[in-house]
């Protein structure tokens, strides 16, 4: 059974709703991706140097990194070779099942890391301007629906207005807003939070911080310094600490990726915006590079379109088109 | 430092060819590849990488030599002239109207850093052209957006027009030129709300506002992490709108920054002011000359000193020259001294100017510690006036003393001591070279 059988397979067991949703929001990515790798086999008809050339444009195009696409382009031509495949249109499903690969790993847990009839703290982490505290929103929202009873501890006390977009948040989904004024510090404010949580018996509670570059040292100290208040009044917590990532950010979200990951642990990431550009081929970088897992991806501007991410409905997403061609053949 | 991953690419590449003689074709292909993988992992387009290692490949081995530099320079002469051709030539200013008030409009995608650029940029307009602008809160959407640009009018003690978030921002646009007309504001400053260049809905609003306040500059608020997609937004609100300018934010996080070298050679839109950091004095104009000296490791010496300008004040720069050649320099020089470096920003930016502080690794992931600085102040703070001037009489109970009024330890305070001596002898060694070679004043003698 070829590859994208099976994911099909898998697909039509899921929900059909979500993995609607993943299509639409992928749509751009999709039609791009896969009609440019179509093109490519049809302007080549032979396997050759000039044809990996330009499939290595197309992927870097798509923010998929050099390093990977070096070694996805390396993987290729072994697999070319070893498989004497000389027409191009034999090596595209290798391609996609190659990039399938890259970003499916066996036994991972995207799942969001909750305690049951116990607080479990949220810290969300990240540059300026990735989307952490609406993010936040969508998340509370998320949680609620799902009859937890969720806190939010607005911990950016740094960005003009960031405490009051919280609180729009906290009204909008109904849930309560920890909050100090404007230039306190975070990590009390997130210490009252984990107080305040604790004696109402709140499931989550999902900490905001201020947006920070990854080379300032002194502002992520002030993060480790927040995760520290968390974990010493809770052992075990932060059960989560998201790093809230940019789709459309390029290589710097490796860079980002690993700084986050040195002072804070991070155990997941939130890719927000997918809808809006035509790439998220960071995503396979980080998954290429490092072992974070995505968690999250934001799909739009609405309150509930924040979705758990599934490897599975991501590459059915991407390749929702040559699946259906292939099928018609 | 910003773009310091690429410069430090094109300098390996380009340490190899500088060695040489002689550049064989074989060469040139080589260092090519590199200069296009670099490019490609800062983010620069590729089809703009494309054209630009084409070019560049087509000038270095053609002729075009140069008597006085070697084939080696020649190449690092080409790569960094295309690259500031690339970048876009001469630096830009705003446009003012004839009559005004001169209008400017902010657009970009979400997050990008539209209402901190809008507050930079009116920091900017007092600071530098003495005029005060109208901020004029457009975004309806985003919770609390309008709060933000409250927030940082309250910090500037400016005033910011908004009408809530159920009048539409063309409504609100249109009401805030009227009301700068009637305050005699010479600037407004329309911040829009964040849209994906794909939101037709979304965009076609732009264009209503674009035309109801008729603006003299419409800039696109970009993210300088922004990959390979940044071209296609950019085209997307340049199509759309007719963009006059670009402003890079975030440029202080380490980000190759390569969507700066795209953009404008996408688009022929041209980058006019970069962001710094995070405070509202960090928005700088965008010098594409002096940026891709700064790619290739070359410094940026005359951002450096338009730094020092702006901030150290001459007179006592020209007393204090005069104190070091006479050696009367004292503690409170020193801390004077201090305040005035400390004045010009971050040192650790400062540092990243410096000619071949790319290179060098001491400088390379060098983190001023500004806690640091705090101490040495607190510890000469401490010191009484005499002290001060004949730092020689701080003997061992003085040392306590010293000790115990800064909060910090008794070797810290020989530390600076020390430190402070050791920088006299450099002085007397320096004026006494500068005497020597007869040459003029030092003008940055903390440097």
């Amino acid at each position: 059974m070829s590859f994208f059988k099976k994911l099909k397979n898998k697909m039509t067991t899921q929900s059909d709703t979500v993995t609607e949703k993943f299509k639409d929001g992928l749509t751009k990515t999709r039609t791009s991706f896969s009609s440019k790798v179509n093109t490519l086999v049809s302007r080549y008809r032979k396997v050759d140097e000039e044809f990996f050339e330009e499939l290595e444009e197309i992927l870097i195009e798509a923010d998929v990194g050099v390093a990977t696409v070096m070694d996805l382009i390396d993987e290729l031509k072994d697999e070319a070779r070893i498989r004497n495949i000389k027409e191009t249109v034999d090596l595209q499903s290798v391609i996609s099942e190659k990039l399938a690969e890259l970003l499916h790993k066996e036994d991972e847990d995207s799942n969001i890391n909750l305690k049951d009839n116990e607080l479990s703290v949220i810290l969300f982490v990240g540059v300026n301007g990735v989307g952490k505290t609406t993010s936040i929103g969508k998340l509370a929202h998320k949680l609620k629906s799902e009859g937890k009873k969720v806190m939010l501890a607005a911990g950016d006390t740094f960005r003009a207005g960031a405490i009051d977009q919280l609180e729009v948040w906290g009204e909008r989904v109904g849930v309560d807003v920890v909050k100090h004024s404007e230039g306190s510090d975070p990590a009390a404010v997130v210490f009252d939070a984990v107080k305040s949580a604790q004696s109402k018996g709140v499931d989550v509670l999902l900490c905001d911080t201020a947006g920070r570059l990854q080379n300032k040292v002194n502002l992520m100290n002030e993060l480790e310094k927040i995760k520290r208040v968390i974990s010493r009044e809770i052992p075990g917590a932060p059960h989560e600490v998201l790093l809230v990532v940019d789709a459309t950010t390029g290589q710097n979200a490796m860079n980002q990726a690993k700084t986050f990951s040195q002072t804070t642990d991070v155990t997941g990431i939130v890719l927000t915006k997918l809808d809006g550009t035509a790439k998220g081929g960071i995503v396979l970088a980080i998954r290429h590079e490092l072992d974070i897992p995505v968690k999250l991806v934001g799909l739009g501007e609405k309150v509930e379109d924040l979705y758990r991410f599934d490897p599975d409905q991501f590459v059915y997403g991407l390749f929702a088109d040559m699946i259906k061609a292939e099928e018609e053949e | 430092m910003a773009f310091e991953g690429l410069a430090d690419r094109l300098q390996q590449t380009l340490q190899k060819v500088r060695g040489k003689g002689k550049v064989t074709e074989a060469d040139v292909k080589e260092m090519m590849r590199e200069v296009r993988l670099a490019l490609l992992e800062a983010d620069v387009n590729f089809k703009v990488v494309k054209q630009f290692v084409a070019k560049v490949k087509e000038r270095a081995i053609g002729q075009e030599v140069i008597e006085s530099l070697t084939p080696g320079q020649q190449v690092v002469k080409v790569v960094n002239e295309e690259l500031t051709a690339l970048m876009g030539g001469q630096q830009s200013k705003l446009a003012v109207a004839n009559r005004p008030p001169t209008v400017i409009m902010m657009v970009g995608l979400q997050g990008a850093g539209k209402t901190t650029t809008t507050g930079k940029l009116a920091n900017f307009l007092r600071k530098k052209h003495n005029r005060t602008p109208l901020l004029v809160a457009a975004d309806i959407y985003r919770p609390a957006a309008i709060n933000q640009l409250q927030t940082l009018g309250k910090q500037l003690g400016m005033s910011v027009f908004e009408m809530g978030t159920d009048t539409s921002p063309v409504e609100i646009a249109k009401k805030g030129i009227e009301k700068a007309k009637e305050e005699h504001h010479d600037y407004v400053i329309v911040d829009t709300a964040g849209r994906l260049h794909v939101d037709e809905g979304l965009m076609d609003e732009l264009s209503n506002i674009k035309e109801a306040v008729n603006p003299d500059e419409i800039l696109i608020v970009v993210d300088a992490m922004t990959g390979q997609d940044a071209v296609n937004v950019a085209q997307s609100f340049h199509d759309q709108l007719g963009l006059t300018g670009v402003v890079l934010t975030k440029l202080d996080g380490d980000t190759r920054g390569g969507a700066a070298l795209s953009i404008k050679s996408v688009t022929d839109t041209p980058i006019k002011f970069v962001g710094m950091g995070e405070k509202l004095d960090a928005l700088e104009p965008f010098h594409p000359e002096r940026m891709s000296s700064r790619i290739l490791g070359m410094g940026d010496v005359l951002s450096l000193i338009e730094k020092a300008q702006t901030n150290v004040d001459e007179k006592k720069a020209k007393e204090l020259e005069q104190k070091m050649r006479t050696m009367s320099f004292t503690f409170d020089d020193f801390l004077e001294q201090l305040t005035q470096v400390r004045s010009m920003g971050p040192l650790d930016e400062l540092l990243g100017m410096l000619p071949g502080s790319g290179q060098m690794k001491q400088l390379k992931n060098v983190k001023v510690d500004e806690k640091q600085l705090n101490y040495v102040e607190a510890i000469i703070q401490s010191m009484t006036k005499k002290e001060k001037i004949e730092p020689d009489i701080i003997n061992a109970s003085r040392k306590r003393r010293i000790a115990k009024g800064s909060g910090r330890s008794i070797q810290e305070v020989n530390r600076l001591l020390k430190q402070f001596e050791d920088m006299k002898k450099m002085m007397k060694q320096m004026t006494n070279m500068s005497k020597g070679k007869k040459k003029g004043g030092m003008k940055l003698p903390f440097m």
